[in-house]
């Protein structure tokens, strides 16, 4: 299924509220699977420009004069603007370190010149994230799936990196939010300085002063930004 | 509500708590304060209880209170709930904060947090000479500016800043104590970077220089590389246990102790009950074939002891040295085979101590799956001190049958914890923990360690020998002895084993070490064949656990696991040597 989504060709270019009404759609479908969505309960009210918009090129319809649904067409399109927003908001916030107040605005702004293929180049310099700094998944794109490992990444995890080569904290992923709290409690905070000591049988970091030792699933959650 | 009262009532003596994250020395500084010794190691999780004693400062005497590392007040192990446990329940009139030195950055976030508490804190950075040798000053008293409360610099090893230390807490402690606050916002991992970057903001004011981060030295790099690790480890375990342990301990020191016994104290103590005790059951009693004195106490002090003695001064010197951290850093791999992670090694390792201990120490581990997989098989499968070093003077002539007895028990033990692993539900476990820099053994420490431990366990072992003794006693007076001989004989002939055996068996139910000495005993009249005495081991390793373990099982896991652990171990051990006994007859193997 998900190979379908990346064969469909993705030719159409809407505006920015456009796509902002299609990250907003996806976005209440995460919080509660459901086809059809009242438009008032929509982060953002579409004004009737962006809204016909849609409607014209069978991104939407109409279930019900105040509700609103994806079709199957639009729902790639969706997909894509939602993965290039959460995209966007990892690159400033990891890369460009921009305050975390002024991501989302921001992040609006610079998703939508963030067209595909540019939008994959990012994503392997980000190094594949699986969710945004709010913790929403990042729907995987095409470079996600071969993981093209062509060159070394910005951001990689603890574990992708070799020993002597370290940077700073960029970000947990945990599935376990037990493990998220233990890593911090311990110092693993983002922005703290990280080096791996020795990658074999476990993992050996030094963390300022410290050295920890961790198995592999928590170094594949703990974010480097490599420097060298 | 009741502990509140106690607490208003004995308001005279001020109660003040040692908090900190692990491994920064507060069991030092408890023995600094009250000049009580607290077990004192290198690694993460040697303290697991509270330690109490008391301290004088000025004119009243306080009361001090040593607790289990803690990261955050937002607990993840058993351990971390002990001293948060303290902290909300206790009302303690202050709470020091022990800091190690070279970590500052990592360790104000949990200043911050202990403040929230409302209980006045001391901050006390401790290991100063260590950031000293690393070329990194800090300013004190412009830290406790920032931090709005007193800041000491202590070496707690040498007693540097102690009576600093005890100063201020006489100073604070004068004034009555502010009301505590036990209401303190839940984790989030906003809070935790808002105070790092505080941390990160007033340690860059404080600390004057530093060098490069330690990283890795050539020692370092040889114990945790899996080739050369693996061959240390053999080295420990061959020159440590076996030759230190084994074949000195419980060879030379042993038969030159139990010499002494068979040749001098008990003729004596023999004649002395004949001419002074009229009596024969009394005689019975004191001196007889199982008797308190000449059985109980000469198991406890010529054969157990010394072996313990010399073990835990081993011990010791590894763990004071920070190779266990390095050692869970190498087996963790193995060990996520058998449900556990790196982090039960050290509780596996110091069950070769003392299971007893090792039960208490699976309180540093995470979850609930992996305590349990720990201590059951603590119960079975790890051979403590006592009868790891009777064993090896036992099968000390007969290397093939060692290594044999060696292999069953490794076995015994991979299979049992993969069977753990894949029967008990419950997530997988996830590893991390801190490694200590390497340092030399203070020769001080592991002498008042080795001799506290041996203190504790005679303690523990004599009143039990000398019941065993009264309890065979009495059962052989009624004759109930000789049955329970008899009905023990049944199983041990499906063994294979003689029905002399049973005797020992029968101690192994007080103490699995009481009835290895036993065994000892046995061998060296030579009741055995080598198949005979294979099968006893590997029985004797895997039986009940001793009554100090069971009863602290209990506590630790309820009475159901208690019970039901013990059962189990039980039937386990039986089986385990009638298989052992067919397989061997089958395959027609003769040691």
């Amino acid at each position: 299924m998900r190979a379908s989504i990346f064969k469909e060709d993705l030719s159409m270019i809407f505006s920015e509220s456009a796509e902002e009404v299609l990250e907003a759609l996806w976005t209440e479908m995460e919080n509660k699977p459901t086809d059809c969505v009242k438009l008032s309960k929509l982060r953002a009210m579409p004004d009737t420009k962006t809204l016909k918009e849609l409607l014209d090129n069978g991104i939407l319809e109409h279930c019900a004069p105040d509700e609103i649904k994806i079709t199957k067409n639009g729902l790639a399109y969706a997909r894509d603007a939602v993965r290039r927003h959460r995209l966007a908001e990892r690159l400033l916030t990891d890369v460009l370190a921009v305050k975390s107040s002024l991501i989302h605005d921001t992040a609006c702004k610079f998703e939508h010149h963030l067209h595909r293929g540019i939008d994959e180049n990012v994503c392997t310099l980000l190094g594949h994230p699986r969710s945004c700094p709010h913790g929403r998944p990042i729907p995987m794109g095409k470079c996600c799936e071969d993981m093209a490992k062509t060159y070394a990444p910005a951001v990689s995890t603890l574990a992708g990196i070799r020993p002597g080569e370290g940077g700073r904290v960029a970000y947990l992923h945990t599935r376990d939010p037990k493990r998220a709290q233990m890593l911090i409690s311990m110092g693993v905070v983002p922005g703290t300085e990280i080096r791996l000591l020795a990658g074999f049988p476990s993992y050996l970091f030094q963390l300022g002063e410290g050295q920890f030792a961790v198995d592999s699933t928590l170094a594949s959650e703990i974010y480097v930004r490599v420097s060298k | 509500m009741a502990i509140v009262k106690g607490a208003k009532m004995t308001a005279e003596t001020k109660k003040i708590v040692l908090v900190g994250q692990p491994n920064v020395g507060k069991s030092v500084v408890f023995g600094c304060l009250t000049g009580r010794y607290a077990t004192v190691s290198n690694y993460p999780g040697t303290t697991v209880e509270v330690s109490r004693g008391n301290a004088k400062t000025g004119d009243h005497t306080c009361e001090i209170v040593d607790t289990p590392g803690l990261y955050s007040i937002f607990p993840i192990t058993e351990e971390e709930r002990v001293s948060l446990r303290v902290i909300e329940n206790e009302y303690p009139d202050l709470i020091v904060h022990v800091i190690d030195a070279k970590n500052l950055e990592r360790m104000l976030p949990l200043t911050f947090q202990l403040k929230l508490t409302g209980i006045p804190v001391v901050v006390a950075i401790n290991m100063f000479d260590e950031a000293l040798a690393m070329g990194m000053t800090i300013d004190t008293s412009l830290l406790s500016d920032r931090l709005e409360c007193p800041v000491i610099a202590t070496v707690a090893i040498t007693n540097q800043g102690i009576n600093q230390l005890i100063h201020t807490i006489s100073e604070y402690t004068k004034h009555k104590a502010q009301t505590a606050n036990h209401e303190w916002p839940p984790f989030s991992e906003h809070l935790m970077k808002e105070w790092y970057k505080r941390s990160l903001d007033i340690c860059g004011l404080v600390i004057k220089k530093r060098e490069k981060p330690r990283g890795l030295s050539r020692i370092d790099k040889i114990i945790i590389s899996p080739f050369t690790g693996s061959v240390i480890l053999a080295l420990i375990l061959y020159l440590g246990l076996y030759k230190f342990v084994g074949v000195f301990g419980a060879g030379v020191v042993v038969n030159f102790l139990e010499g002494i016994f068979l040749d001098h104290i008990n003729p004596w103590l023999l004649n002395m009950a004949e001419s002074y005790v009229p009596w024969p059951a009394v005689q019975q009693l004191l001196v007889g074939e199982y008797g308190i004195l000449t059985l109980g106490i000469r198991y406890a002090t010529a054969i157990i002891l010394p072996i313990v003695g010399l073990f835990f001064f081993v011990f010791a010197i590894i763990e004071d040295s920070g190779y266990l951290p390095r050692l869970s850093f190498l087996l963790d791999r193995v060990f996520k085979k058998i449900g556990l992670s790196g982090k039960a090694v050290i509780p596996m390792v110091l069950g070769l101590g003392c299971d007893t201990m090792a039960t208490m120490v699976t309180r540093t581990l995470p979850t609930r799956r992996e305590r349990l997989i720990a201590i059951l098989l603590l119960s079975l499968c790890i051979p403590c001190s006592a009868q790891i070093g009777v064993i090896l003077g036992l099968l000390g002539g007969t290397p093939y049958v060692l290594v044999t007895w060696f292999v069953i028990i490794v076995l015994i033990f991979g299979f049992v914890g993969a069977l753990l692993s894949w029967l008990v539900p419950g997530a997988k476990p996830s590893f991390i923990v801190e490694i200590p820099p390497m340092r030399v053994p203070q020769i001080a420490n592991v002498l008042a360690k080795t001799f506290a431990r041996m203190k504790w366990y005679f303690k523990e072992i004599v009143p039990l020998f000398v019941l065993a003794s009264f309890l065979i006693w009495l059962g052989q007076l009624t004759g109930i002895f000789d049955k329970l001989v008899k009905a023990v004989s049944y199983p041990l002939l499906m063994m294979g084993l003689p029905a002399s055996a049973s005797p020992a068996f029968i101690f192994g139910f007080f103490r699995r070490d009481y009835g290895a000495a036993g065994l000892y005993d046995l061998h060296k009249q030579g009741v055995f064949t080598n198949n005979q005495l294979l099968i006893a081991v590997v029985v004797l390793t895997l039986f009940l656990p001793c009554i100090t373990q069971f009863l602290i099982t209990i506590k630790e896991r309820g009475l159901k696991a208690g019970f039901g652990i013990s059962l189990f171990v039980l039937l386990f051990a039986f089986l385990t040597g009638i298989l052992l006994n067919f397989t061997l007859i089958n395959a027609g193997i003769n040691f």
